[in-house]
């Protein structure tokens, strides 16, 4: 990874679906997101922020345009090593969570070691640190069933920074919880942000968009900074 | 708070010139999702759900114990066979002219064994040694040690007089006590020499030869050279005076043999009856019977196939329903599991990592419903053969293969549906949730 060039680097990304009828989710996306950056997008719905992070994040590849992640050019790459860059490199945190529910809380949590290669010996202290810093440390026995939105929420952000990640995709990530806990999830994700993580929320609420250093609005697939 | 520093252990080292190839390939180096991990997966994905986990193996288990069933029951039976199997009874075979019911209701022989008969069928592959046997019609002359008739003692039985070639103690497996058999040369001679059976030579109060007693017909003197034993094939000789065939013929008139006995070679029953008649007379071989032992691997085969067929056929058709069991589960699992397919994606799972986690689960409950099936077929066959006071035989790399089958079943079943798991793609399967 080339720590001098930005962590995001997107030139002329269009992503389009094919039809009938065709969608353009993205319309020529220039974007660069520089290490350490706190990016909130905003847009309404059907606007193309989903398919946006689900480019940033290797889940889906640009139709026409250029992607570097970390200075290294994604479009070049097969799907075994993009699924390694995204597991080293990128942690994702999900409005819906996503944790599997018969499985512990700290199972949940080390479910990330497991593709990012992350030496066997670190995962279980690494797990217990991410669930502590967290603020979850006596809950790592638990289901996640039986937690509430916001502990969840904690657990998934514990997930998404045990493989050591340069780059936060949140998609909404408050969109299930109530005002008060939106706050604490928010304020983990800029203490994450302050130790350098960039960071990038998808979100609905002016409250979260505020609180970002940078927020870029999508319209129609078209990109514009505020 | 800050990030504790081993979470921010990659961001502290990574020098300005890295090298893309490096850093993309870098995971692949270290602890990145080992079969210890793809085990541990997989025993998290089955052990979920118990009660489906035994209706899935239901049908693998059922195939292959009735599969271990099978062979287990065939080859205690073929043990059972060949414990019972007598070496004697299966190496002898007898000729007999075949014989028609005449008009006045009497037996007739519809042929007669050439005299030259020995000879003829030793030449056939298997036949080891061949007799003639006739009995000598001598009315009611009396056989007896001394000629003259003493009116005053007691009436005994006078010993049955046979006929028989050079070749047939050797042909029932006898054995000479005293002295020897004739030979051929006697018989061509048609010498007056007899051998006599064991009992009769007792009650003739004939125990040795070498001061060559003679014994008598009638009137007629024979010297006996030899006294014999041990004839399990035809324990009548035993009680009997024999004398050549030759020797019968020109003193009794001899007219037909009336069966020939023939020593085989182990398993060579089926081929004997069939040649046998054709080299006494190959224009109407069928004017012979002949009694020939089915060989012991016949036996065992023609056992072992009874069972197998039925069984053998049930059991791959539970197999059958167990893997399309097995296909069925697994792919109803894939789809519950889409949105886990989407996020094990989304940490970096490749399509093959989801494959062979699907794969290897499928595999497992296969191996799973082996292991089981064995142990019942195991179980029922040592039952059943306590019960019915056999000795149980089961091979034990039958079993611990029966139990693979199983697996085998499981990573047929599973192709499929693990394909089809590798194919959704994250994206799709993220909006399903988990
Ligand atoms: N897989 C797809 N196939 C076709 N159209 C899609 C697909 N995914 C998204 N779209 C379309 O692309 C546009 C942008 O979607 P999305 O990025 O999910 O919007 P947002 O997250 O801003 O609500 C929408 O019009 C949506 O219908
Ligand atoms: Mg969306």
């Amino acid at each position: 990874m080339n720590s001098a060039a930005p962590v995001v680097e997107l030139v002329d990304v269009t992503r389009s679906f094919p039809g009938p009828p065709e969608v353009r989710a993205l319309k020529s996306v220039n974007l660069t997101i520089r290490r350490g950056d706190y990016l909130s997008i905003v847009g309404p719905s059907g606007s193309g922020k989903s398919t946006l992070l689900n480019v940033l994040g290797l889940l889906d590849r640009p139709t026409v345009g250029e992607y570097r992640l970390g200075g290294v050019l994604t479009g070049a790459l097969d799907e075994a090593q993009r699924a390694g860059l995204r597991a080293r490199t990128i942690g994702f945190v999900f409005q819906a969570f996503h944790l599997l529910p018969r499985r512990t809380v700290l199972d949940n949590v080390l479910l990330a070691t497991l593709y990012s290669g992350v030496p066997r010996h670190e995962r279980m202290p690494r797990a217990k640190a991410a669930l502590e810093r967290v603020g979850l440390g006596h809950r790592m026995q638990f289901m996640p069933t039986t937690l509430s939105g916001g502990e969840r929420q904690r657990v998934a952000v514990a997930r998404a920074v045990m493989a050591s990640p340069q780059l936060i995709l949140a998609d909404e990530p408050t969109g299930n919880l109530d005002q008060r806990t939106s706050g604490e999830v928010m304020d983990l994700f800029e203490e994450l942000n302050a130790d350098g993580l960039s960071l990038v929320v998808i979100t609905h609420d002016e409250k979260v968009a505020g609180r970002a250093d940078r927020s870029i609005r999508i319209a129609d697939g078209r990109v514009s900074e505020l | 708070m800050k990030l504790p520093a081993l979470l921010r252990r990659r961001r502290s080292g990574a020098g300005a010139a890295a090298a893309t190839a490096a850093t993309v390939d870098a995971t692949r180096r270290v602890d990145r999702f080992t079969s210890q991990d793809l085990l541990v997966e997989v025993s998290h994905g089955i052990g979920g759900h118990t009660g489906r986990l035994v209706m899935t193996t239901l049908g693998t288990v059922l195939g292959i114990a009735s599969l271990v069933v099978t062979i287990g029951f065939a080859q205690t039976a073929a043990g059972q066979i060949s414990a019972q199997f007598d070496a004697v009874a299966a190496t002898q075979a007898v000729v007999k002219p075949g014989s028609a019911r005449s008009a006045n209701g009497d037996e007739v022989a519809t042929s007669m064994l050439p005299w030259d008969a020995p000879d003829r069928v030793e030449r056939l592959n298997g036949v080891e040694r061949a007799g003639l046997i006739g009995e000598v019609p001598i009315g009611e002359t009396a056989v007896t040690a001394v000629p003259i008739n003493d009116p005053s003692a007691p009436e005994v039985l006078s010993p049955t007089l046979l006929a028989t070639s050079e070749g047939l103690l050797e042909a029932v497996r006898g054995r000479a006590t005293a002295g020897r058999y004739f030979d051929a040369g006697h018989d061509a001679r048609a010498d007056r020499v007899a051998v006599i059976g064991a009992r009769a030579a007792e009650k003739l109060g004939i125990n040795r030869v070498d001061s060559q007693p003679s014994i008598f017909v009638g009137e007629r003197p024979y010297t006996v050279i030899g006294i014999v034993d041990d004839m399990e094939r035809r324990p009548d000789l035993l009680d009997s005076v024999i004398v050549p065939i030759g020797t019968a013929r020109a003193d009794f008139g001899l007219q037909s043999a009336s069966e020939l006995q023939l020593r085989i070679a182990a398993g060579a029953g089926a081929l004997v009856a069939e040649q046998a008649p054709i080299a006494l007379d190959p224009n109407t071989p069928e004017n012979f019977d002949v009694q020939a032992p089915r060989s012991g691997s016949e036996l065992q085969e023609s056992v072992q196939a009874d069972i197998n067929v039925v069984f053998l056929v049930l059991g791959l058709i539970a197999l059958l329903a167990g893997g399309l069991g097995i296909a069925n589960v697994t792919l109803l699992s894939v789809s519950e599991r889409t949105g886990e397919i989407g996020l094990r994606r989304a940490l970096g799972a490749t399509r093959r990592d989801i494959a062979s986690q699907f794969m290897v689960e499928s595999v497992v409950i296969g191996l799973l419903g082996g292991l089981i099936g064995a142990a019942v077929g195991v179980f029922a066959v040592v039952a059943v053969a306590l019960v019915q006071q056999w000795t149980p035989i089961i091979d034990l790399p039958m079993v611990l293969g029966a139990a693979l089958l199983g697996a085998v079943v499981g990573l047929a079943a599973g192709a499929y549906p693990a394909r089809k798991a590798s194919r959704i793609e994250p994206i799709a399967a993220l909006r399903a949730g988990v």
